[in-house]
């Protein structure tokens, strides 16, 4: 009896590992199949997140493509000049989101001017919210310590203040994007994440002197957007920011020259790098916001290459005269 | 309440408020962010702190004054610190307990004898102050490589916050490094291991701390012992004992952390904490030999000077150890530091990192400026506050031994009352004209002009145009602003705005595009002389090609940060010129 019971308990015991081997034999064959590369690893492959950055901008309307509001007060010159390109409606339609990318790129005090005013920024992201805009994100990429910079130059203090979110730049919102006709933004990695479900993409850049590209305005603005080792692109810089006006199609631009960095830029870093100009302007299109606002640098449009290049790619218009801006003082 | 319960709680409160002040030592307004909290607290309360710096410096720097409360408490109750507050002790009590607490009371008590070996700390004790102790000799102070709380405050900082905030970017967006945190984490994990074997390991045979607080608990007022001379002798008074002192004996005073666990422990209530000392004897000195002692002083003399023979604060000085504004000139900031890494934790930019040796063996976790490290350089208008001139600069702010001194913005930047003495320079940046681009090149480039933050910009460029190479090109024909050449041209590489046509090497205009074989120039542009059919015309780029304005540098390190030659930098920053040290300077005048 006791000699059955242990016959039965070895078969018992052999047909229950063989069960288990034959479970471990089976779920190492699958997981060798399910992994199986017959290829072996490649280099220089697409990455596997690739994004483009949607169609931001609105339906053009004549004549109110650009609006040059001159006043000394910043509040009143962006009411200004957006009422004359037919009022923040026409750009924030009520319930949608809308992300406004300030140049926020350096960690230094307001009153140098090397980034976009705060007061300038609230009053856009209060003006979001009175058109109905469900929600305001303000965010940027900066060069200085991202933190550092929303602090300092007191962006992050006034947009939370009028409502909006601050985003900044972790390491999981940026992806990967090819600009189609676009020489050197191929397989890049850019900020996208804050732009992801996005409806409306204002810019705000000051009108700054800068060395190597002539001057930094609202197309070279969108530098921000870019991640990685971006510096390298300043090896081409003019064919860089023109792609930069492919690569993202704004709903608006507001182009500061209240303040103008004449010299030192773009980081200035002295009052007297700065002379007051009085000078706002609003604008759907970039290249010709840009084309004006070098005037007030003493350049003009065709000493910036960018410009040129970025008609050329159809991105706007270096003739600015001829989209009749709307012109208004406000004192 | 129970006086165990008590300790635990008190334990508890202390590790949460230690890691606390970790966390919010992230500059900002928010109530988790740096604000008013006292983050450099546990650092004045240490004992150890205080009297290095004192011995080092003969000076006791104002908040180390928080130490007396220390000293006076455990002269009056004994070591109270180690068991009730100091977090590296609760971390070593709480880990010994998980790991041990399925051991039997017999293997429990074996764990928890006294040792001949917890004499060691004492000597590393002995050793730590003598080479700080004698200015004259060469003094150093080395006591943070070992003291708990600077090394808990670093493996905290930059070891574990680092990693765990980097999948929820909750403390920074950007990710955070710490340069050779693999000795800091194989020390951490070494102590915290430790307990394993015997619980408490690091407070029982190395933390010099606890030594001192030994020492100055000597003759403490209330102490714990026995009641009565005679028990049953069941040991199970040492069973749970943090110390290892043996209470059922002679209590080693020096050893008692004043777990309570003893007290709580004696099925006969024989255990008090109280004047009298216990009635089975003790032993007040820890448990070492005049020998032990005269040769761990004499190590420690010799050691500052042995270590000293490389010359690192003298001629042979490391040219990379860029200390952060407004840090003291070397050989004094070596008797202050105790590479507690609260300075490295703050830095907005991540640019403070731990040195390595390279700098000399006492250089060890010193804060130093890695500009290829961090979000960005040393800030120029970097500040706990809004920016405010009189805000002060984050690293010397919560410095708690004022190795790097509490500066404010405008010392830093040398404004107001500072302007005679002009800014503070942390070294200068140098040009690497075979590796920098429009130098080594001829490529456009000057991120670091354009980064400078300065102005004027320390960093200014001239303008030159170098003919390309294969450059000079036959003229076939010329069409109005086409210009068709003999030579095969890669199409568009001339298209950047950056390319120039010349003829004799002087008239130059901008070219706008090229195809295989003909160069468009800019509209508008016309050479006053059109070149004629066979003549020859170049291609030149132009090139801004930088320079440092040496007077102007202040060794920030932007330029070196941005620079895009990413592998060794084309501007590279090293100390010389910087202010903190005479010797070092670099020009005749300032």
């Amino acid at each position: 009896m006791t000699e059955q019971n242990d016959k039965n308990l070895v078969r018992r015991r052999f047909l229950s590992r063989l069960g288990k081997a034959g479970l471990s034999i089976a779920a190492a064959g699958v997981i060798a199949h399910r992994l199986y590369d017959n290829k072996g690893p490649e280099l220089g492959v697409q990455s596997e997140d690739m994004v483009t950055f949607p169609d931001f901008s609105v339906e053009p309307q004549p004549g109110r493509t650009m609006s040059i509001v001159n006043g000394p007060d910043r509040v009143k010159t962006v009411n200004k000049a957006i009422e004359l390109l037919g009022g923040i409606g026409r750009f924030v339609e009520k319930g949608k989101t809308v992300a406004i990318k300030p140049n926020v790129a350096f960690a230094s005090p307001a009153f140098l001017g090397a980034t976009a005013n705060p007061q300038l920024v609230a009053e856009l992201v209060k003006l979001c919210y009175r058109a109905g805009a469900k929600k305001v994100f303000v965010t940027d990429n900066p060069i200085n310590d991202p933190a550092s910079c929303f602090r300092w130059t007191g962006i992050a203090e006034a947009a939370a203040n009028a409502g909006a979110k601050v985003v900044l730049p972790c390491a999981n919102l940026f992806r990967h994007t090819t600009l189609t006709d676009g020489k050197l933004i191929r397989n890049w990695p850019v900020f996208f994440g804050p732009f992801e479900n996005v409806d409306t993409l204002i810019g705000i850049a000051p009108v700054k002197h800068h060395v190597r590209a002539g001057a930094s305005m609202t197309m070279k603005n969108f530098y921000g957007l870019l991640g990685g080792r971006r510096n390298i692109f300043h090896q081409d810089i003019n064919t860089i920011i023109a792609e930069l006006s492919m690569m993202v199609k704004p709903t608006l631009v507001i182009l500061d020259g209240t303040e103008v960095m004449m010299t030192n830029g773009p980081t200035g870093g002295s009052v007297s790098d700065l002379k007051r100009k009085n000078t706002l302007i609003a604008s759907t299109d970039m290249v010709a916001a840009d084309s004006y606002g070098c005037t007030l640098l003493d350049l003009k449009p065709s000493d910036l290459p960018y410009l040129a290049k970025a008609e050329n790619a159809g991105t706007g218009t270096t003739d600015y005269e001829s989209l009749k801006p709307r012109r208004a003082v406000v004192s | 309440m129970k006086i165990v319960t008590t300790r635990r709680i008190s334990q508890a409160f202390f590790f949460t408020l230690f890691l606390w002040f970790c966390i919010v030592s992230t500059v900002g307004e928010k109530f988790w962010q740096l604000r008013r909290w006292p983050v450099d607290w546990f650092a004045q309360l240490d004992p150890l702190v205080a009297i290095g710096t004192a011995l080092a410096t003969h000076k006791l720097y104002w908040p180390l004054l928080w130490a007396l409360v220390t000293i006076i408490l455990t002269i009056i109750f004994g070591r109270f610190f180690c068991g009730w507050v100091c977090p590296f002790g609760t971390l070593h009590h709480f880990v010994g307990y998980l790991g041990n607490r399925r051991k039997t009371a017999a293997q429990k008590i074996r764990l928890n004898r006294y040792r001949k070996a917890q004499c060691i700390k004492y000597f590393i004790l002995v050793i730590f102050l003598s080479m700080a102790a004698f200015p004259s000799l060469a003094a150093t102070l080395q006591t943070g490589l070992l003291d708990p709380i600077p090394l808990l405050t670093r493996s905290f900082n930059l070891l574990l916050l680092p990693v765990l905030d980097r999948p929820v970017s909750f403390i920074s967006a950007t990710a955070r490094f710490s340069e050779g945190a693999w000795l800091i984490l194989a020390i951490f994990l070494t102590a915290v291991l430790l307990n394993l074997l015997i619980p408490r390991f690091y407070c029982r045979f190395i933390c010099p701390l606890g030594e001192l607080f030994g020492v100055l608990g000597r003759s403490a007022i209330w102490r714990i012992g026995k009641k009565q001379a005679d028990c049953t002798d069941c040991k199970l008074c040492e069973k749970s004992c943090e110390g290892a002192c043996l209470p059922s004996g002679g209590i080693r005073i020096s050893e008692c952390v004043l777990c309570f666990n003893c007290r709580r422990d004696c099925p006969d209530e024989l255990i008090a904490y109280r004047t009298t000392p216990s009635l089975a004897g003790e032993v007040t000195n820890p448990d070492i030999s005049r020998r032990g002692f005269v040769l761990s002083l004499a190590g420690g003399v010799f050691a500052v000077p042995a270590v000293r023979l490389s010359n690192k604060l003298g001629s042979n000085w490391h040219h990379k150890v860029i200390r952060p504004p407004g840090s003291l000139p070397e050989e004094q900031f070596l008797t202050r530091c105790i590479k507690c890494g609260q300075c490295m934790r703050v830095c907005p930019t991540n640019v403070i990192q731990p040195a390595g040796i390279e700098g000399g063996l006492e250089n060890l976790w010193t804060p130093v400026l890695n500009f290829r490290i961090g979000s960005s350089g040393c800030q120029l208008n970097c500040t706990v506050g809004k920016g405010l001139p009189t805000d002060l600069v984050p690293c010397g702010k919560v410095c708690p031994t004022s190795a790097i001194r509490p500066i404010t913005l405008a010392e830093k930047l040398g404004l107001d009352e500072f302007a005679d003495v002009g800014p503070i320079k942390l070294g200068t940046a140098f040009f690497d004209r075979n590796r920098c681009l429009p130098w080594a090149m001829d490529k456009p480039c000057i991120v670091c002009e354009e980064n400078c933050p300065l102005s004027p910009k320390a960093i200014y460029t001239q303008e030159c145009f170098n003919t390309v190479r294969d450059g000079v090109l036959t003229v076939k024909e010329t069409a109005g602003n086409i210009i068709n050449v003999d030579q095969a041209l890669v199409p568009a590489k001339f298209a950047t705005g950056d390319y120039y046509c010349a003829v004799d090497g002087e008239h130059r205009v901008k070219i706008a595009a090229n195809t295989e074989n003909s160069i468009e120039l800019s509209p508008g542009e016309r050479f006053e002389k059109v070149p004629a059919a066979g003549g020859k015309i170049e291609i030149q780029v132009r090139l801004q090609r930088p320079y440092v304005d040496i007077e102007k540098c202040i060794g920030c390190g932007v330029c070196e940060h941005e620079c895009p030659v990413s592998g060794k930098k084309a501007v590279r920053v090293s100390a010389e010129g910087e202010t903190r040290s005479a010797d070092r300077r670099l020009l005749l005048e300032r």
